[in-house]
């Protein structure tokens, strides 16, 4: 039972209060272009997870059989496999959708989530805690950018996932598109704030000041 | 000549890798608290992009590119589903290369940037790079002027962030905004001075 809980909590830990974008900041290189509508920023999500689940798998069940010296470059050509495995999959069977991504699927091998997965939990742990940990990372990645994608696709354009959420003003409705939501400073911006956010209520995540300012006698 | 020098300033302020494409925003991020870390980043990501943006665009033409195996009498061989693994192959051996090369000759040059050619190794604006030229097709002149072009993007916004933070650090901000917060705010207003740069390319 304790190992159950175990697993849980190495799963649920990465999503919220170690979320690899808000706290580590790992792994937003690729994020932010794709998350203009909500659909591509899915996706995305959805491939990186599988990724970085399957790549911690199998660097774990090998983890005895990988010298130490070239760990790096054997993690590397697996998860680039698994992301050219991916990328050959959205090709056939979402062709629409893999235009959109554009290079962006291919990206997901440089992302720092996987490798930082592999290397620093799936190297000395068994396949399934590093399995389910990879899914944590994973899964907390996936949030911030749906979030990100779900918030500039809805005051954007006023859809979400190509329906009508919001009724256009140009239509009869009374929502006006915020084109600036469409742009690459909005992405900036939202994650600026949901940083915020959440380090505003899990205050120690807080960044200390570099230079902290001299007690004045005030209250602040 | 025209068409090159178009191509440098479009790549380095309409499609500013970090702040249009959002690609290697990790280190972007990460190194620019001061602006010297952030200049040594600008100058190792310059030299590496030019260097090997041009090489992937020899070896995708010559090995990988459809039709490529023509010459010998293999018309149908497409290898191009194998340019990621390549791409990434090319740029960590040359990051490698350029390491022990300035080691051996250049050994100041080498104790000021040499810190930031590991990091380069997987670095999403390098590989961005490379797998844009191919997207774009871009011939092996256009491949370099590109890539020198959007190292220097890098390297100019990272070197301005850098600036801006510095001057920042002794502010009195928010606690769940300092660090990483304010950095995003911060890009974000940098990336709207930018967007206005493609109205320049778009003439």
């Amino acid at each position: 039972m304790s190992g159950a809980g175990n697993l849980w909590a190495i799963l649920t830990t990465p999503i919220i209060r170690q979320n690899p974008v808000t706290l580590q900041i790992l792994g937003i290189c690729s994020a932010l272009a794709v998350t203009t509508s909500l659909d591509t920023a899915l996706t995305l999500a959805i491939s990186l997870t599988l990724v970085v689940v399957v790549s911690a798998g199998i660097v774990s069940v090998i983890r005895r059989h990988i010298p130490n010296a070239i760990r790096l470059i054997v993690q590397i050509i697996i998860v680039a496999s698994l992301v050219i495995v991916v990328d050959q999959v959205l090709q056939a069977y979402f062709f629409e959708l893999s235009q959109r991504l554009s290079v962006f699927v291919s990206l997901i091998a440089t992302n720092c989530i996987v490798l930082g997965r592999t290397e620093s939990f799936a190297r000395s742990n068994p396949p399934v805690p590093a399995m389910v940990d990879a899914l944590g990372s994973g899964l907390g990645y996936g949030l911030v950018l749906v979030l990100v994608g779900a918030c500039r696709e809805l005051f954007g354009t006023g859809r979400l996932l190509g329906w009508q959420v919001l009724p256009l003003a140009d239509q009869g409705g009374w929502f006006t598109p915020l084109s600036l939501m469409l742009l690459a400073p909005s992405a900036f911006f939202l994650l600026g704030g949901l940083v915020w956010m959440v380090r505003s209520i899990w205050s120690e995540q807080a960044e200390a000041p570099d230079f902290p300012p001299h007690a004045t006698g005030e209250d602040r | 000549m025209g068409d090159l020098g178009a191509l440098f300033l479009r790549a380095m302020f309409a499609e500013n890798m970090p702040l249009t494409y959002f690609l290697g925003l990790c280190t972007f991020l990460a190194l620019s608290r001061r602006t010297d870390t952030a200049f040594g980043l600008g100058v190792a990501v310059i030299v590496v992009m030019g260097v090997t943006v041009p090489l992937n665009q020899l070896i995708y033409s010559a090995v990988l590119a459809p039709g490529a195996w023509d010459w010998a009498g293999m018309p149908d061989v497409d290898l191009s589903y194998l340019s990621l693994l390549t791409f990434i192959g090319v740029v960590a051996a040359s990051v490698q290369l350029l390491e022990m090369v300035l080691e051996r000759f250049l050994p100041g040059v080498q104790a000021a940037f040499g810190a930031f050619l590991p990091l380069l190794a997987i670095h999403c604006a390098i590989l961005g790079g490379s797998l844009f030229m191919v997207e774009r097709r871009y011939d092996l002149s256009e491949a370099a002027v590109y890539g020198l072009g959007s190292g220097a993007g890098f390297a100019l916004a990272v070197v301005m962030l850098g600036a801006i933070r510095t001057r920042l650090a002794h502010a009195d901000l928010p606690a769940g905004l300092r660090g990483l917060g304010i950095a995003f705010l911060l890009a974000g207003m940098m990336s709207l001075g930018f967007s206005s740069f493609a109205q320049m390319a778009a003439q």
